[in-house]
This record gives structure tokens, C-alpha cells and sequence, in this order.
């Protein structure tokens, strides 16, 4: 099929529909709002089911309703929005039901500004709504993978009946790439045996996340807890570029590894064996893999557009056995290539340690540097 | 029991279908059984039960699903209008009820319900004033009239620091997307009859696409108020249906036209 030059957010929104979404529910935010425009011209076309919500808390609601039939399902919004939807998301986790949303994060925290972030990482990969549960997060790096990754929340979602989120930035949303979008797949026809369908020839069933009884609670979330189980053993995603030989790697996933991936290949080409390692699942957490890689290098370098958020769980990853350092730019400001070029001249310079924490050197570096 | 002659005993009374067989979690004089009765009535009526889907809400009637003998899902405290549109915009042939308290469809949920009405969402909404909240123990809802002591207004609501009631069906009368609002009461036979029609009127308006209906069903909650059953529904005479007039408040010419 011949590439199109899309935008982020409608070329995922046009993904979308070819996985056969029945019903998208959103609100208006940027930089996610061209997802939701597009849903509003190409669902009513298709005769599928949109609507725009009057409120995220509504969306997300609503999305609930049409996940209880057991047909595709989504939202998308950007970060203050998303946090509108924890509540929804929570019951909808505990309902075990499948739902995939779309985040297109921004600079924050509060009503923060509408420039690419990546500051919703701990309320999406580490929970977000209340209780005890866990969400797929699917992090892509260009306008092809967010495409790719569609189907591939819907197919997860379902298979697992857990909320899935593509979790972008306002960079993947906005900007224009030339992408392959997939054939579009037929709709659905066969529902799963708890679907909520009304009564017909069959007994009544219901969808509830109530669970007065803690035992039974505690039962279910165990049943959760087993099938999240499931979803690490199978599921979990990254890539690796220039790793063979690496004595020193960057970890860093979405847009911030996208400009890792610039910057290693600049460093590649002076001379330095570094390699790149992207998380694809930022949940399930690729733990094992960073380990392994790990007990190979000399020093590590992780970036983000966040404060470290991703840094804690690649610290608690290596065990923390390897040199690591830090590099990022946060509320909305996004990392030069060059920046993090300099950021592994300066590790692979060192010195390379595991005293202190990698956030408190970059922190100390910002200040120098303001 | 020999004096019954089982060849000529005729039944007169029995469990609606659309009822399950277990008795219900509610205090005794709870007029949420009347309701529930009432909607499971209408439904075997018009054989529609195999067509049901209902949203429960957050308060005394969470557990509504497991009364109710149809298909059913329960919502988050207020999204319950929300909930339902995401069931009936996938599923527009099924009929779609939610099932709400004062406290969850005028105060959390308000939002919620005015956008399912102003859409004119084609589902039908049963609204249960109480006048307070029943499951967390009788606390002020919206609908807690001028100088009525609950938990958390005990020296009777001040409405110069606490607010007015909410007279939600003269609200989403209001709304152009509404088809058919009207108020009714369960406190005696007349009003009870009345309420049924109302009920059936609902679910033809939605069998008929005509969009959104919400019956506001004045009621009593015995336990948080602090009174027999009989003192409530004199309470509700004496105080609710003055400050809540019963009647239709939203008739959409198109509804008018249905004969039932
Ligand atoms: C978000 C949220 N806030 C608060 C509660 C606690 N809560 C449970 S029931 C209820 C009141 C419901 O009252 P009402 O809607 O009037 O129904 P009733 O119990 O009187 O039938 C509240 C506040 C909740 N479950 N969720």
C-alpha cells in the first residue's frame, strides 16, 4: 500500500477505524484535538458511533458503557484530560473490561502548556486510577509505530481485557510523517460471553466492579494479578539499536528515543560503542532485558521529557549495578540531539559511578547551566 | 389451609419477570421496591425484558442488577447517563434505563445528565428523590429541602450558605433535546397508578426513538429521616409535593400523540 504524508494524531485516528473501532467518545485538548476531529468526520461516515463528550469524566464513561457490549472501544485525550479519566479507567480495570485510550502527553504539571512531554509516565505505566491494577502502555517513536500499534492496543486490550494506552507525546501528535496504514479490518461480529447484550434466549449478565466482600475482592484482583502475569511473559516489547557491541547504552522510549536514536548514531560515528535500547511496553516494564544488557556495559544514559520518572524503574532494572547517568528536559521543552550527544561524550569521559542518584548530578547540571 | 380450593384460586398478584426471585437489600418502607416493582411491571407488559439494559448508580440502589432480571452494568457515582450513552450509541435497538438518586443525578452527576438530555440521548432515566443521600447514611443531597435537618446539615439546610433545592425535572424540561419529563410520587395508590403510566409512556418515547425521558419519583427514605414509614409519606405530602409539584413537565409533541 502506498505511504501517505499524515498527521500523528489522524493518522492513528485513521488506524484506529481500520481495526475496527465501533464507538470513539473524547473531548478537545491539545495537542491531541485532531484525533478527535477526525473521529467526528470518518465514524458517522462508517456509520460508527461518536460523540464528543461533555467532559473527559463523560467520555471516559461512555467508553465504559459501549466496552460493557463487548464491541472496540477508545478514547484520546492529552495529559490534564487523561487525569479527568482516572476514575473511569480504574472501574473499567476493575470491570476487566478491554478499553484502549490514546495519551498525547503535554507540559505540565496542572494545566502546564500544549508542548510535547513526557510527565504522565508514573500515571500511566504505574497506575493512575485508583486501586490495584495494571495497564498495557505502548510507547511509539514515529508516526508508523503509533500507526502499528492501534490494532495492535485493540488486539491486547481484548486478549487480556485490560485497558491498553498509546502513550505519545504532543510531537507524535502533531507532526507530519509519511506512513503505511493497514488495511482496514472487518468489524467485529463475534462478542465475547460476558458481553452485555440484553437477555435474549440466554441468562441476564451483569458488569460490576463492586465487591463488597474484600475475600472476593481480593480473589479478583488475584485473578487480575495472574493474567497481568500472562502479560509479562508475553508481552513484552522494546528495540535495540547498535547493542552488539555496546560498552555504553541510552535508554529512552517514545520522542525522547527517537532523539537518543540521532544523537547515538552522531556518537557511533566518532567512535564511541553506544547503543541504543527503546522500551516499546513502558507496562510491562522490559526489566529483564535492561538487566541483561546491563551486566554488559560500562555506563549507562537515560533520557527523558520528565524528571526521572522512567529513570526509577531502569535503576531498579540494573539493579542498580551500572554506572548510570541522567539527561532531560522537561515541561514541554524538548532535548536537542546535541544535548544528548553531550550527555554520552560526558559518560563515556565519566567518571562512572553507582554513588548517589543519576537525578541529583542532572539536576545539579541544570542549575550550572542556568 | 384446607379451606382453599386450589382449582378455583385465581392469581392475582405474583413476581414480575423482569424481577429476580431475592429479596431486596432495602430498609423496610423504601419506596426504591415500589419502583423497581413498578419498571419490572411495565417491562413484562410490553415484553421487552430480552431488550433491557440497565445502568445502576452509585447509592441505596447499586445493587439494582441484582433485582432487576435483565441484562445490566453499574456506573461510576453520577456517569450513569454517560454510561448508558455508550451502551445505546453501539446498541440503538436495546432499551436503555439508568436507574439514579438524587445525590448521584443532580449533584455529582449533573453534568452527566444534562448533556444526555440536551443530546436527547434516546434512554429513559428513573430519578429517585429522597430528598438525601440514602447509602452514606442521610447526609444533604441537592434535593434537601429549605430547613431539613440530615447528618450534614443538622441544624436544617441554611440555604443562604448551603444553597436551594434542585427541581430537576422544571431543569431538563428546559432543555430542548428533552422528549418527555415528567414528576411523579409513590406514595399512594392514585400517584403509584400515575407513576406506571408514566413509566410506560418512557419506554415508548425510547421504542420509538423519540430521545430522552426522565420520570422523577418522589420518595422516602424511613431510615435517614428518622420516621415510620407512614410518618414519611405524610412528610412527602405535607413537604415534597408542595416544593416538588407533581406533573408533566416536558411533553414533546410527538410524545403527546402516543396513546397508551
Ligand atoms: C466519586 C464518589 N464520591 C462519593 C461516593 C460515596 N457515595 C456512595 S453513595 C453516595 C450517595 C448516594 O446518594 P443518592 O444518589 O441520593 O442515592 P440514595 O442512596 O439516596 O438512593 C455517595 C456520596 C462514591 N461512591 N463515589
Amino acid at each position: 500500500m502506498a505511504r501517505e504524508l499524515m498527521k500523528g494524531n489522524e493518522a492513528v485516528a485513521e488506524a484506529a477505524v481500520r481495526a475496527g473501532v465501533a464507538a470513539y467518545f473524547g473531548y478537545p485538548i491539545t495537542p491531541q484535538t485532531e484525533l478527535l476531529e477526525y473521529m467526528s468526520r470518518r465514524m458517522p461516515e462508517l456509520g460508527r458511533a461518536f460523540v464528543q463528550a461533555e467532559s473527559e469524566l463523560a467520555a471516559v464513561n461512555m467508553v465504559y458503557g459501549a466496552a460493557c457490549t463487548g464491541q472496540r472501544v477508545m478514547s484520546s485525550s492529552s495529559s490534564p484530560g487523561v487525569s479527568l479519566m482516572m476514575e473511569g479507567v480504574s472501574y473499567i480495570a476493575g470491570t476487566e473490561l478491554p478499553m484502549v485510550l490514546v495519551d498525547v502527553m503535554r507540559g505540565g504539571p496542572g494545566l502546564g502548556n500544549i508542548a510535547p512531554a513526557q510527565g504522565d509516565y508514573n500515571q500511566i505505566v504505574h497506575g493512575g486510577g485508583h486501586g490495584d491494577y495494571h495497564s498495557i502502555v505502548l510507547a511509539p517513536a514515529n508516526v508508523q509505530e503509533a500507526v502499528d500499534f492501534m490494532a495492535l492496543a485493540f488486539d491486547l486490550a481484548e486478549k487480556y481485557r485490560s485497558v491498553t494506552v498509546v502513550l505519545m507525546d504532543g510531537m507524535l501528535g502533531q507532526m507530519m510523517e509519511p506512513c503505511e496504514l493497514p488495511a482496514m479490518l472487518p468489524m467485529k461480529t463475534e462478542f465475547p460471553d460476558w458481553a452485555v447484550t440484553g437477555a435474549k434466549g440466554r441468562e441476564r449478565r451483569f458488569l460490576t466492579s463492586i465487591n463488597l466482600n474484600p475475600t472476593q475482592q481480593e480473589i479478583t484482583n488475584l485473578r487480575m494479578l495472574n493474567r497481568w502475569a500472562q502479560v509479562e511473559a508475553n508481552e513484552i516489547r522494546y528495540r535495540e539499536y547498535f547493542m552488539e557491541d555496546a560498552k555504553y547504552a541510552v535508554v529512552a522510549y517514545g520522542s525522547a528515543g527517537r532523539i537518543s536514536l540521532s544523537a547515538v548514531r552522531t556518537a557511533r560515528a566518532e567512535g564511541i560503542k553506544v547503543g541504543l535500547l527503546r522500551p516499546i511496553t513502558l507496562s510491562p516494564f522490559p526489566r529483564e532485558a535492561i538487566y541483561q544488557a546491563s551486566r554488559k556495559l560500562d555506563g549507562m544514559l537515560v533520557v527523558e521529557m520528565s524528571s526521572g520518572q522512567m529513570l526509577d524503574d531502569v535503576l531498579a532494572a540494573t539493579r542498580f549495578t551500572v554506572p548510570t547517568e541522567f539527561c532531560a528536559r522537561i515541561g514541554g521543552v524538548v532535548p536537542y540531539p546535541d544535548e544528548v550527544l553531550d550527555s554520552i561524550r560526558n559518560l563515556v569521559k565519566g567518571p562512572l559511578t553507582t554513588e548517589g542518584h543519576p537525578r541529583d548530578r542532572w539536576l545539579k547540571r541544570m542549575a550550572e547551566r542556568n | 389451609m384446607d379451606m382453599i380450593d386450589n382449582d378455583t384460586e385465581t392469581l392475582v398478584y405474583s413476581r414480575p419477570n423482569s424481577l429476580t426471585d431475592v429479596s431486596t437489600h432495602y430498609c423496610p418502607g423504601c419506596t426504591h421496591g415500589i419502583a423497581h416493582r413498578l419498571i419490572a411491571e411495565v417491562i413484562d407488559e410490553m415484553n421487552i425484558r430480552e431488550k433491557m439494559i440497565g445502568v445502576a448508580s452509585v447509592g441505596c440502589s447499586v445493587f439494582a442488577y441484582n433485582y432487576f432480571n435483565f441484562d445490566f452494568v453499574q456506573a461510576p457515582h453520577g456517569r450513569a447517563p454517560a454510561m448508558a450513552t455508550g451502551v445505546k450509541r453501539v446498541l440503538p435497538e436495546k432499551v436503555v434505563m439508568t436507574y439514579q438518586g438524587d445525590g448521584d443525578m443532580a449533584s455529582i452527576g449533573m453534568a452527566e445528565i444534562v448533556h444526555a438530555a440536551t443530546r436527547g440521548e434516546n434512554i429513559t432515566v428513573f430519578f429517585i428523590n429522597n430528598t438525601n443521600y440514602g447509602m452514606t447514611g442521610g447526609q444533604m443531597a441537592p434535593t434537601t429541602l429549605p430547613g431539613q435537618k440530615t447528618t450534614s446539615s443538622q441544624n436544617g439546610r441554611d440555604v443562604e450558605t448551603q444553597g436551594y433545592p434542585i427541581r430537576a425535572a422544571e431543569l431538563l424540561s428546559q432543555l430542548d433535546g428533552s422528549s418527555y419529563v415528567v414528576r411523579r410520587s409513590l406514595n399512594d395508590p392514585k400517584n403509584i397508578r400515575l407513576a406506571k403510566k408514566a413509566i410506560r409512556m418512557a419506554f415508548e418515547v425510547q421504542l420509538r426513538g423519540l430521545g430522552f425521558s426522565m420520570i422523577e419519583f418522589l420518595s422516602i427514605c424511613p431510615t435517614n429521616w428518622g420516621m415510620s414509614a407512614s410518618a414519611s409519606m405524610t412528610w412527602l405530602e405535607n413537604n415534597m409535593i408542595p416544593y416538588y409539584p407533581l406533573g408533566d413537565y416536558k411533553v414533546h409533541p410527538a410524545v403527546a400523540e402516543i396513546k397508551i
